[in-house]
């Protein structure tokens, strides 16, 4: 899988996270993952289907959740929670749109289903696609998250 | 800018109701009304007058582009100003929202500063 396929995902989540909930972070070394078991606390999960097929995924630590939600709503969020799972749920659908945008630009058109949210630790992600897992790493303040993309390539 | 229009916010994401409130709120607009999807958005819309909808496109039973075509297609709702607020951007979409009379469109995310021009143009 080239960077022309894993780039709009990275930059796209730079920026929702910077836009919606003033969090910045460092995207680290994209590597293949090998299993299913989630690296996070609380994943958002996402089909796409067009040019190819596949999922995309977003699984944060519970500490960079909660600051990235906190920040979202303006109020200090303490504990994984059913309105944490729905703003996971969110970010995975804001990721997926601007992602898909700057896909466009190159001329490939994808579409995405209505987001799922998985949460408690040491869950799985499920991918529904036979294609690679790329898992790429993110750093913020208040702890890591890792996107995974896994398209039919 | 008036702050007491009656808004009505539809999202199916509780979330993005949460943070769309907490910006009219920064503006000034406290008289909001929450609604779940298009369906239960037209429920709202019989129970009283609104003089403003932002709508999110992807919700399930009744999308924001059905909700707005219904609202363009009833007389007493067609005058409402409509923004879409989405994921949703790709070329396409836009042009089934501004055939449909969307009043204007802000693409998630977005910054308060978008919302607060958006309004700016819609509502003046």
């Amino acid at each position: 899988m080239d960077a022309n396929v894993i780039n709009p995902f990275i930059h796209a989540t730079s920026n929702v996270l910077e836009t919606m909930a003033f969090v910045s972070c460092q995207a680290g070394t994209p590597y293949l993952k090998r299993d299913d078991r989630a690296t996070g606390d609380v994943t958002g999960i996402i089909g796409l289907t067009g040019e190819t097929n596949g999922t995309i995924a977003v699984t944060f630590d519970e500490g960079s959740i909660l600051r990235v939600v906190s920040n979202m709503f303006g109020e200090e969020i303490t504990e994984l929670s059913h309105e944490v799972s729905d703003a996971v749920g969110e970010i995975i659908n804001m990721i997926s749109g601007q992602a898909r945008r700057e896909m466009e630009e190159h001329g490939r058109i994808f579409h995405s289903s209505i987001p799922s949210v998985v949460s408690g630790r040491g869950h799985a992600i499920t991918h529904y696609s036979d294609g690679p897992k790329i898992a790429i790493p993110f750093t913020t303040d208040g702890g890591g998250f890792t996107i995974e993309v896994c398209l039919e390539y | 800018m008036s702050t007491s229009l009656k808004i009505l916010v539809v999202d199916d994401f509780a979330t993005m109701r949460r943070i769309m409130k907490n910006i009219l709120k920064q503006l000034g607009y406290t008289n909001i009304t929450e609604a779940d999807d298009g369906t239960t958005a037209l429920e709202e819309l019989k129970r009283g007058s609104f003089d403003l909808i932002i709508s999110d496109w992807n919700m399930p039973k009744m999308t924001g582009l059905d909700l707005l075509k219904v609202v363009r297609s009833d007389p007493d709702y067609k005058d409402i100003p409509f923004l879409m607020v989405t994921a949703e951007a790709q070329k396409q979409n836009v042009i089934e929202a501004v055939q449909a009379g969307v009043s204007n469109y802000v693409v998630k995310p977005f910054t308060a500063e978008a919302i607060a021009d958006k309004l700016g143009k819609i509502i003046g």
